[in-house]
């Protein structure tokens, strides 16, 4: 190194002095920028289920990127005009896979409207109760998947610990773990037994207390902070004109929200508020979804408390199975018993969209009756679809991690997506 | 929603904009529902957008088979500021599927109108990317027409008495 | 009662005759082991030696043992049954318990594509093609009623994984408790102990897609889709 000239160090000095470590403020465009387009999916870890994107890269830049889905449509539509309504719904439970309990209230909710049948108060409240129950466990599968690609691990035990609480809950109430089949055509398919309320009081004393423990495990991180704070903000007119909803809406300052706009199922009769959020960026998105987990604990004691008595499903026995009892004194609740069974009630003819709210946005239901026992179009609005159009504009001029961070934080369900 | 005097006012209104873009009006379990002519959809839903139902929420097709025109495309608007729904429909016929698509205005229809063509094969004139989104690319049919089979495999039963096979181990 | 005494041999039970050593014979198995350490034992003395001490099993049984009890499952959820599956990993069901635990992104480092939910006919084809960048020995759970029947949807975007791939265990359910896939990753895994070779391919009859031939409705042995031969229910 004696022979080195002076001349040469000098410029290499320069060119080490002249790169700064500042974060780069807003990427020129280059003429002879050299764009790799790179194809993340359909099997990558960092996506919630199988979505493909091809991104489009200027260096570590995301210039452009296009979401191709479609690697778990399953027909659901479809399968769904070929059975009676009773039977439709676990076919159409298991498009959003972590929203079960919605997807089936909004499909209830539309054959509901159509047959112009009541739901009695108290199949309202349990359904509102399990309701958020399922908008818990979907933040919290939510906020443990997302942790997981951020990096944080522990997270994802964390909040699983929890998710089997509420599993071991439908279960006891409905049977099953997951697409439980619980919300029927006119109500609940049967009562709670006997110690679950005191069960699920038992959840919700703990919950506050772990929602905390998660904000202290994240919120004070300072490389979760660097992760998501300004990062990917996208502006309130820009999502509304992209049809976005939900937790991404609520985290720009749009307190948008179906149980308190347009209420059903009793929603109006509980006290909560709508978290939301100030500048959208990624943070805002995590901090409204970890609140709202808090207000649905509130909202699942209001409705403990208040639960009222009653039928747990409308009692026209044209929709609705009679109870089992009946079926050996009456001939007529045998033979409504075997039609239900064998055909299926008939709606009459008409079509409805039924809109609620999902833990991912507005969930609607377009179901179109010709009359028969079998629905002639069933069709799902599913807010994953919606916001994913969003990605795009989202992520574009950001770095690949921010990306992954803010897929994690859109959080889209492919079932939902695909359909 | 808009009750059903409201929503008479609001056609007429549309009626005099564009002559001949309502067709019908239907108030079907308390909402609104206007029918309206392919050729206008963009101005309708213009129109409207000016009275406040700046949002759309859900763009979906319908089969309406056996009867004419035969494919439908509904628009789910939503007022947000009066909290208010609106659904505007209409029907193409098969053999002349084509609507023109309101994606260069609600920038929300993108992936929706696809899934529309992917699964109704409706045409949307105007759209930037028309291509299948849910079925692979080179897939031939329309899946969620009526006409079109259901698909699926037959069940294999042990003993299959109706075509007489018994299936042995 | 009557309570009968057994006395224990001293020096433990010899594992190849099968007889009671006392313990002169244990005192001799030391001095033995002195001498093979020292490098003083004879060729025949040798093997002996080493075929009293190592566990009579052959090579493959050691290595199957190993292969099973270190799955490398590859990250691969669906859709719903993926859920179920990141149940397993989470604490009530652990499967890191069973060594299980390292879940491999890329299917070139995994040994084991657990099959969580609905394969549609887009996806199918990618299945299909990370199984093949998997490298042998390798093994496939179809799990859930999707993956292995068409499940709930028997319609036109749904394909069963055996008609592209072969499967070694079908986990019923929609979707499966983890405590069932448990079940059946412990079946899996008996099933890796249980044969020495590869056997697996011999044994589920697979040669690439299997498909009804409706050729001749009168012999219903051929239009069967006959996955086990008769007496033969491996994994079952």
């Amino acid at each position: 190194m004696s022979t080195t000239p002076d001349v040469r160090r000098s410029e290499y000095r320069q060119m080490e002095e002249s790169i700064t470590m500042a974060p780069v403020e807003r990427l020129e465009e280059r003429g002879d920028q050299e764009l790799l387009t790179l194809n993340m999916g359909p099997h990558h870890p960092a996506t919630h289920g199988v979505l493909r994107l091809l991104v489009t890269l200027d260096g570590e830049v995301v210039r452009d990127l296009k979401p191709i889905i479609g690697y778990v449509h399953t027909g659901i539509e479809k399968t769904a005009e070929d059975k009676s309504y009773w039977k439709v719904i676990p076919i159409v439970e298991r498009m959003d896979y972590l929203a079960y309990y919605f997807n089936a209230m909004a499909f209830c909710g539309a054959t509901e409207t159509l047959l112009e049948v009541d739901v009695p108060p108290r199949a309202q409240y349990l359904r509102v109760i399990h309701m958020e129950l399922n908008r818990i466990m979907s933040h919290l599968v939510w906020l443990g998947t997302s942790a997981l690609d951020l990096g944080a691990m522990s997270m994802f035990w964390y909040c699983f610990r929890e998710r089997e609480q509420i599993l071991d809950l439908f279960e006891q109430s409905s049977g099953q773990r997951m697409h439980t089949r619980y919300i029927q055509v006119g109500g609940v398919a049967e009562d709670i037994p006997r110690g679950w309320a005191e069960k699920v009081r038992e959840f919700t004393a703990v919950m506050p207390a772990r929602v905390d423990q998660y904000n202290d495990l994240l919120a004070n991180n300072e490389i979760v902070l660097q992760r998501l704070r300004n990062v990917c903000p996208l502006a309130e007119e820009e999502l509304l004109k992209l049809g976005v909803t939900g937790p991404l809406l609520r985290a720009v300052g749009n307190p948008w929200d179906l149980r308190k706009a347009m209420p059903y199922s009793s929603y109006d009769h509980f006290d909560f508020k709508i978290p939301v959020g100030t500048e959208g960026d990624n943070w805002d998105r995590f901090a409204v979804r970890v609140a709202e987990m808090k207000e649905s604990v509130k909202i699942i004691d209001q409705a403990l408390d208040g639960l009222p008595e009653g039928p747990w499903i409308t009692e026209n026995r044209k929709v609705a199975l009679p109870p089992r009892h009946e079926l050996a004194t009456s001939m007529e609740a045998l033979i409504h018993h075997f039609k239900l069974v064998t055909e299926g009630f008939r709606v009459p003819p008409g079509e409805v969209y039924y809109p609620i709210e999902s833990p991912r946005g507005e969930l609607g239901c377009f179901v179109r009756s010709d009359g028969s026992s079998k629905p002639a179009r069933v069709h799902m609005r599913d807010p994953s679809f919606v916001n994913l159009q969003a990605t795009a504009p989202m992520t574009e001029g950001s770095y690949i991690a921010d990306l992954i961070a803010t897929l994690a934080m859109l959080d889209p369900v492919l079932g939902g997506i695909d359909r | 929603m808009p009750d059903g005097v409201g929503l008479e006012l609001l056609a007429q209104e549309l009626r005099e904009a564009e002559a001949g873009s309502i067709l019908e009006t239907l108030y079907f379990r308390d909402k609104g529902v206007l029918i309206v002519s392919v050729a206008y959809i963009r101005e309708v839903l213009a129109h409207l957008r000016a009275k406040g139902f700046s949002s759309l929420m859900s763009v979906h097709g319908v089969d309406y088979y056996p009867e004419e025109p035969r494919l439908g495309v509904h628009y789910e608007l939503l007022n947000m500021a009066g909290v208010d729904r609106l659904t505007v429909k209409l029907r193409v016929p098969l053999d002349e599927p084509s609507v023109p698509s309101v994606t260069p205005d609600w920038p929300t229809a993108n992936h929706q109108e696809r899934e529309i063509y992917d699964m109704f094969g409706v045409i949307f004139d105007g759209h930037p990317d028309l291509r299948r989104i849910l079925m692979p690319e080179d897939y031939e049919g329309h899946p969620q027409r009526r006409d079109f089979p259901i698909g699926g495999e037959p069940v294999h039963f042990t003993i299959d008495e109706a075509h007489g096979r018994v299936y042995t181990q | 009662m009557e309570i009968k005494r057994e006395k224990l041999p001293a020096g433990g039970r010899d594992l190849i005759s099968g007889k009671d050593l006392s313990n002169e014979d244990f005192r001799i198995r030391q001095l033995r082991a002195r001498d093979m350490l020292r490098g003083d034992l004879g060729d025949e003395d040798l093997e002996k030696y080493a075929q009293e001490r190592v566990l009579t099993t052959t090579m493959e049984k050691a290595v199957a043992w190993a292969r099973s009890n270190a799955l490398f499952p590859a990250t691969f959820g669906l859709a719903c049954c993926a859920i179920e599956m990141m149940s397993i990993v989470a604490a009530r069901v652990d499967v890191a318990r069973f060594g299980f635990e390292a879940f491999r992104a890329s299917p070139r480092q995994a040994d084991l594509l657990i099959l969580s939910g609905r394969i549609s006919i887009k996806m199918a084809p990618v299945v299909r093609r990370i199984y093949d960048q998997m490298l042998e020995p390798k093994w496939a759970i179809a799990m859930g009623a999707c993956s292995s029947s068409m499940g709930v949807f028997n319609n036109y975007a749904i394909v069963p994984a055996d008609k592209f791939m072969p499967v070694d265990v079908h986990v019923p359910g929609c979707p499966p408790r983890p405590e069932a896939l448990m079940h059946g990753i412990l079946k899996l895994r008996k099933m890796i102990q249980a044969d020495p070779d590869m056997g697996w391919r011999d044994g589920y009859g697979a040669r690439g897609t299997e498909e009804v031939v409706p050729s001749d409705e009168s012999d219903p042995a051929q239009s069967a889709i006959n996955v086990f031969q008769p007496g033969n229910t491996l994994g079952a």
